[in-house]
């Protein structure tokens, strides 16, 4: 699904990720850890196509290089990005935010667009499997939305657009445990044989919940090490230290 | 019909020019253009005479040079003051009389005058240039009293309210423009509105400049008797030239005891290229009197055309208890400037305003909310609260606040709030990143961010100006 080779990304002079390799297949979840500062959110924001970077490598995706399209023509291709901080737009509904995305989403793959009831339907089904209360659809999109909800509101987004590549960017920072389990249970319960999951995060913490099939530990730009789930546990017993 | 489409529409879709011959009066200003307007309106003597002493007043008066946004000197002799479709110097009786290249274009810029298509059930005024050349819905408004016609033809049939009314809320000689207005103005619209009546449907006046060299000095008369209601809608279009055109209206209103007038604006006059050049110059004086007690006015604005908008929608809260709203959406694109705001003059007891006004800024655009809040001694218990929102897109663009507040009295309350922003990357990113593209994102943060603005549209104009906000922003991030 998704094949890196050689990526490199520079912003503001500063060379972050040097040289990186990458390989995840349909049904894979891949976790990423490494130290403040090795490239992790890099890596997230230049595979969804973020401006400002200057890049050198290869990206591709489903066959098709991803280097010439924009932010919006790779989620409508099903790259997802669950942000680290999202976005607080206000004035903007969450439930016509939410229907502007998927519909945009839609009309790209040339799907029809939901009405606005079909929509709600589907929604409040959603919501409902999360644990959402209904009531937080009609606030403005993120504000004053608690640390937890707003990472509910990503894993919300997520089910609703069904990507094929999901990057969650620290989705567990920040979340109390009873959040991180929601968090979990969304992304287990979308995961299946045809999609895949890119997990960014500090801590053991989140693979707790969500098992995955291969660690990588990236430092420095690079990844210096890759493993099976025990990685992550036996970094988070002796730290990143040994490794780099 | 032969129409000339511009094949830059995509920036302004109303910029083309409909063929039609027209009256015209000699060029300038002077008494004898102002005898040959009051001459080919048929109007009364004593309107003349009226025309005359603001036209005297005129000459001591100074064109004002305070704003913000500078132009180039007017040559007021240079201009044509009076310009009408030469089938409508009678007015058509019905619409078949119509000139149907008239009707044409008023089709194109989607305000059908055939009342067979009761859009909405709204009743339009349609004024052309100078003249108005239809008013639908005519006849059920009648039976219940309401008057609604254009100004000409109110000073012929009615000439008991507007002597009464005209120039009572801004006076003849109240400042350059306004007087200006009063000297040469050709057309508007007029409403009465009978005691205790509710009008029935959205009372709507759409305002098309088509011929070149020529002012347009519209006249607006809103009177909403005691314990009555009525949402007025004005929208205003013009051709796409390269020479700029003045557009000076006066707009009055005045609301009775317990009355309430609702006014809204969808100004989207030709705001001139991305380079500058051409555009209307909006200088216009809107003022609302709150006459009665319990009396209430709201102005809702949201100005996304012309080259220059320079007016401040204001309320003079003379009745106890009555209640001034202003509510403004100004954008500004490209070249154009605005000047604009409010002023809330509390003067009854117990009166409240409120004043929302969100400004956007992109391009090379310069955009100013100037208000003033003046609480009299007397107005006790009197309140104000102010909202100023600027959004700035880029980095070439301005957004100034210039709030002017006296309070005059101990009992009375004022709030301003003010805030400015840039339009944020990481909020357009994020957009992004969930599908929505560019122009999409930027029309989604920018409605939410004029939201409390366009909530107080009435619904059937609410989505297209939405869409307007959208379509004047287009191309201006990225």
């Amino acid at each position: 699904m998704l094949h890196i080779k050689n990526l490199e990304a520079t912003i503001d002079k500063k060379h972050i990720l040097k040289g990186l390799n990458l390989s995840i297949k349909p049904g894979e979840v891949h976790a990423i850890m490494g130290p403040n500062g090795s490239g992790k959110s890099t890596l997230a924001n230049v595979l969804s196509g973020k401006t400002g970077y200057e890049t050198k490598g290869q990206i591709q995706y489903n066959g098709e290089s991803l280097n010439d399209l924009s932010t919006e023509e790779r989620a409508q291709k099903g790259i997802f990005l669950a942000f680290q901080y999202p976005l607080e737009i206000p004035g903007v509904n969450t439930n016509i935010f939410l229907r502007t995305s998927l519909n945009s989403v839609l009309k790209a793959k040339g799907e029809k667009e939901l009405d606005t009831l079909t929509f709600l339907k589907l929604i409040k089904e959603k919501a409902a499997e999360l644990g959402i209360d209904e009531k937080f659809l009609s606030r403005q999109l993120n504000v004053g939305f608690s640390g937890g909800e707003k990472k509910k509101n990503e894993i919300l987004q997520m089910k609703l657009l069904q990507p094929k590549l999901s990057i969650l960017d620290e989705t567990d920072s920040g979340l109390d445990i009873d959040a991180l389990r929601i968090v979990a249970d969304g992304v287990n319960s979308y995961k299946n044989t045809e999609n895949a999951f890119l997990i960014i995060t500090h801590y053991q913490r989140l693979l707790d919940y969500i098992k995955p099939d291969y660690v990588h530990v990236l430092s420095n730009g690079k990844i210096v090490k890759t493993g099976s789930a025990d990685l992550g546990m036996q970094l988070e017993k002796t730290g990143y230290k040994n490794l780099i | 019909m032969k129409t000339e489409d511009l094949k830059n529409t995509k920036e302004y879709k109303y910029g083309f020019t409909t063929e039609v011959e027209n009256i015209r009066s000699p060029k300038g200003l002077n008494e004898d253009t102002i005898k040959f307007i009051s001459n080919i309106k048929k109007e009364p003597k004593w309107m003349l005479e009226w025309r005359l002493k603001a036209f005297n007043r005129l000459k001591v008066l100074k064109e004002p040079d305070w704003q913000k946004p500078k132009y180039p000197k007017i040559n007021y002799q240079d201009l044509y003051y009076y310009s009408a479709p030469k089938s409508a110097s009678n007015k058509p009786k019905s619409l078949e009389e119509i000139d149907p290249k008239i009707l044409e274009t008023y089709k194109k810029l989607g305000i059908p005058l055939n009342e067979q298509k009761r859009l909405n059930g709204i009743a339009v005024d349609a004024v052309f240039d100078s003249v108005s050349v239809a008013t639908t819905f005519k006849d059920e408004l009648t039976k219940k009293g309401i008057i609604f016609c254009s100004i000409s033809e109110a000073i012929q049939k009615h000439p008991e309210l507007v002597k009464k009314y005209l120039g009572s809320v801004i006076p003849l000689s109240d400042h350059y423009f306004a007087t200006l207005n009063s000297a040469v103005f050709t057309d508007g619209s007029f409403v009465y509105i009978p005691p205790n009546t509710k009008c029935p449907m959205e009372l709507s006046t759409y305002f098309r400049i088509n011929a070149s060299e020529t002012g347009q000095f519209e006249r607006t008369l809103i009177i909403a008797d005691k314990g009555s209601y009525v949402s007025y809608l004005e929208g205003c279009t013009a051709p796409m030239r390269d020479e700029n055109q003045l557009h000076a209206a006066n707009v009055e209103l005045v609301a009775l005891d317990d009355a309430e007038i609702k006014y809204s604006t969808v100004q989207n006059w030709y705001p001139g290229d991305e380079k500058g050049v051409g555009g209307i110059y909006n200088f216009v004086t809107k003022r609302g009197a709150c006459r009665g007690k319990n009396s209430k006015i709201s102005w809702t604005q949201v100005e996304t055309g012309s080259a220059i908008t320079w007016k401040y929608p204001s309320c003079i809260l003379q009745g106890d208890n009555s209640v001034g709203e202003f509510y403004s959406i100004a954008i500004t694109n490209n070249f154009q400037k605005a000047d604009t705001g409010t002023k809330m003059i509390h003067l009854g007891k117990n009166t409240k305003s409120r004043i929302i006004s969100k400004g956007i800024s992109a391009g090379n655009a310069d955009n100013m909310y100037r208000g003033l809040v003046d609480i009299n001694k007397k107005a006790l218990n009197s309140r104000n609260y102010t909202q100023c929102d600027s959004l700035l897109m880029g980095n070439k663009c301005g957004a100034h606040t210039i709030p002017y507040i006296k309070n005059n009295n101990a009992t009375s309350t004022i709030e301003h709030e003010a805030t400015t922003t840039k339009i944020n990357e990481d909020q357009l990113y994020y957009c992004n990143q969930r599908g929505l593209d560019q122009e999409e994102a930027v029309s989604l943060i920018v409605n939410g961010f004029c939201k409390e603005v366009l909530q107080q549209l009435p619904m059937e104009f609410a989505v297209e100006a939405q869409k307007l906000v959208a379509i004047s922003l287009e191309g201006s991030v990225g």
